[in-house]
Formats: C-alpha cells, structure tokens, sequence
C-alpha cells in the first residue's frame, strides 16, 4: 500500500461495464448491480466508483455524482444510525457527506485508496464534527516536514487498487467474535474500553483480537511486515 | 527517518475510528506524518471500516431516497467545489519545519522557537493548549544522559520522540519511535548522552512525579 504515489498513474484492470449508468440507476436495479458487483468481487472487475468521483472532480459530473448517491447514501445514512442518530440526524449527517464528497472530488487521488476508502473517511469526520467539539487533529501530506513513502513497485500498485475486494474477501474469514468487535468500533465509534464493557471481556481479550484481525487483514493485503 | 518502535493496533483502530480524543490524536498523528509504516497500517484500518459501511445491507429503495436525492441535487448547484484542502495551512517556502503537522501548529513554532519552562533540575517542558480537556499534553526536554523525573501513572502515557533518544526498560527511543505506556508501570526514562531529548508527552492524568522536589513545585507548574 501506499499513500503518496510520484504520478497518478496506476496500472488499473479496464473497468468493466458501468453498471449504474447514470440517470439508469433507478429503485430497483441497485441490486442487481450488486449482486453482478459480487460476482465479480475475485478482484479482476468493479464498478468503477472511482471513476464518477473524478468525474464530479474534473467537470462537475452530476450524473456521475447520482450513481454515487444511489450507492453510497443510503449506507452512510444506515451508517449514521448505527451511532445514535436519528432518522431526521441521520439523514442530515448522510447530506453533510455527500456535499463534501461533491465539494472534494478533485482532491481524491486514487493512489492514496479506494473510493469506498475515501467516503468512509469524510462520512466518519462529518460524524466526528457532529458530535465532538474538539478537532480530530490530522497530517498533511503538503507538510514540508511530512516524510513521504517510498515509492511502491508497479505490481503492488495493481494490488492496491484492488485492495477493496481484498479486504472484503479477507474479512468473510475473520472469526465471528473478531469481526463483532470492529464492527462496534466503527459503527459506533467504541473505545477498547467501552467495547471490553460493552462485551464484558477483560481488556486484554479486547486488544488481543484487535491484533489478530488487524494481523489477518493486512496478510490479505499482502503488507511487507 | 528510522522508526522502530510503533503505534499498537488498538490505539491506531481508535484513531481511525474517530474514538480517540485530540490529546492522544495530536501524538498519534504527528507520529503518521513521520512513519510511511503507520499510515499504510491506517490506510487498511480505513479499508476495513469502509467495506463494514459497504456492508450495512440498507432498507430498499423508498421515497426517503427520492426527496433526498432531490434535495442533494439542488444543493449541489448552490455550493462551489474546492480546489484545495478545505482549511489549507500555508507554507512559508522559506521557513525550515523541524516539526510536523499537526504538532507545529499546536506549538505555534519549532521547539527551538517556543517558551520553555522550567522543571528545574536542567529539564525543561513546553504545555500545548487545546480544546480536549482531558488529556494533557507537553513537550518535554531532558538534558543529555540525564533521566526523566521518575513517575508512575493515572493510566495512558504517550511518548513521541522529536529529537535525541531515550532509554527505558522498553528499550531505545530515537526521533519518531512511538512509546504508549499504562496504568501502574513504572518506568524509568534516561535521556542518552549526547543530545538533549525533545519529546511530545500526552498523558490523561496529571504525572504523579515521585521525586519530592518535583512533587512539591508540580502544583505550582501545573503539570
């Protein structure tokens, strides 16, 4: 993996088909587009989410911009559910998402991550904002005190772009007990602490599986130790 | 830049989580500009919690996603998009950094810029403010060969290096090593001959020093 690459060049896979094609993307046909996404999740095609935010990025693409909310809304309304919100906050915090996402299209590099990557990070800062009064400090990658990464060789670029379907495939394996547990981290935003009381374990178990799955996802992901 | 020493798991899932308050966070980030390492171990923690979204199978299609959608799109015509980060911090070509984001913007400075205090005894330590009040966060500086008042603590200590090395019974700790420390342990940090060491301090209890003198100036210094 890598944050910073030297071009923006990645040798990508062609996308395939777009599968929600635009104005298209009617109620209904979302999951068939799913569940042809599935098929294909063994890592050689997908839709190509990361192509309709560079469109909205390069000329404003509202098209483009339709197919990501017809995906992406509603789960990072259900998202926002998970976390106390109510239906009226949920979907405010899920608009909130979606602006930024419109506003921040041109700065999403696909060499920095996947788009469900990106939309994850702006849905869980916009819900942070919403909830805390303090900031979530953060680096800059502009920082001239910022050390970069090396540069990654061309084939662990390909790698990385498929790295979505690998994490996704790398986590059906993940035992149950390990998977519940990331799941209350992310949905709602729970401490080790909070989830060791949550789940009445001792906080060594808590950490101890936080290990493991961390151990099992970046194997997956085929991270150098 | 060669780190050795890193940020666990459970406390890089909090960060990436959102779980984790400012204090800790200033550490944790400043160490992720440092260490491409720990910024791709992030980038797979952030991959992981983007897949559980993916995840939530969401209610069918309703009418909810009709206004929503209609809404969305007129606000869209109403707000420009941005070119550049949404706060940019400006750079001066000029000014050498030896610190970076998000630490130099807290300190307002390099270390060697901003107003030390003194802990007496030759160390020195610099209190960062900010919004989180239930951390505290410091920068510290030991003199060369000389240890860290000895102190136990309330619960969570973070320890970034900035520059020179110390050692503890964890091992040595050189510019960018990462030291997360708990509860009741007891250590013992001795700066290494040679250099000051600067560091970065958060913990979320005041430091019970256990050396007399510093115990009885530490209300006085706040610390």
């Amino acid at each position: 993996m890598q944050i910073a690459m030297e071009n923006g060049t990645i040798a990508r896979t062609p996308p395939p088909p777009t599968l929600l094609a635009g104005r298209a993307a009617v109620p209904g046909k979302t999951k068939d587009a799913r569940s042809r996404m599935d098929d294909n999740a063994d890592g050689a095609t997908a839709p190509d989410f990361a192509k309709k935010i560079e469109a909205v990025g390069a000329r404003q693409d509202k098209q483009a911009f339709e197919v990501l909310f017809r995906h992406y809304g509603p789960r990072i309304r259900a998202f926002m559910l998970k976390r106390n919100a109510d239906r009226q906050q949920a979907e405010e915090l899920m608009q909130e998402t979606m602006i930024t996402v419109w506003k921040k299209a041109a700065l999403f590099d696909p060499a920095r991550g996947n788009a469900s990557s990106w939309i994850f990070t702006i849905a869980r800062n916009v819900r942070i904002d919403a909830y805390r009064k303090t900031n979530r400090p953060e680096f800059d990658p502009n920082d001239p005190a910022f050390v970069p990464d090396e540069v990654i060789p061309a084939d662990e670029v390909v790698q990385m772009g498929q790295s979505a379907e690998r994490v996704r495939s790398a986590m059906e394996v993940l035992p149950p007990e390990q998977l519940q547990l990331l799941k209350l981290a992310f949905y709602e935003e729970a401490s080790h602490s909070a989830i060791a009381e949550k789940l009445n374990l001792p906080l060594g178990t808590v950490k101890s599986r936080i290990r493991l799955a961390f151990a099992k996802l970046r194997d997956a992901l085929g991270e150098r130790p | 830049m060669n780190i050795s020493h890193h940020i666990g798991d459970e406390l890089l899932l909090e960060y990436a989580t959102g779980a984790l308050s400012e204090g800790w966070s200033v550490a944790v980030a400043t160490h992720l500009a440092m260490c491409p390492h720990c910024r791709a171990r992030l980038a797979a923690m952030e991959a992981t919690g983007a897949q559980l979204m993916e995840g939530i199978e969401p209610p069918p299609t309703t009418e909810t996603d009709e206004m929503s959608w209609s809404l969305l799109s007129e606000r869209i015509d109403t707000v420009d998009q941005e070119t550049s980060g949404e706060k940019p911090i400006r750079y001066e070509p000029r000014k050498e950094r030896t610190v970076p984001e998000p630490l130099y913007s807290y300190l307002g400075g390099n270390p060697d810029e901003i107003k030390w205090r003194s802990l007496g005894l030759g160390a020195y330590h610099f209190p960062v403010k900010l919004g989180d009040k239930s951390t505290s966060v410091r920068l510290l500086r030991i003199p060369a060969g000389k240890p860290v008042p000895e102190h136990g603590h309330g619960g969570r200590e973070l320890t970034l290096v900035l520059s020179g090395s110390f050692s503890d019974a964890n091992g040595r700790f050189g510019p960018g090593d990462f030291e997360e420390t708990d509860d009741d342990i007891e250590h013992q940090p001795v700066a290494d001959p040679g250099e000051d060491c600067i560091c970065l301090a958060v913990t979320d209890a005041p430091l019970k020093f256990k050396s007399r003198i510093v115990r009885i100036i530490q209300p006085l210094l706040g610390i």
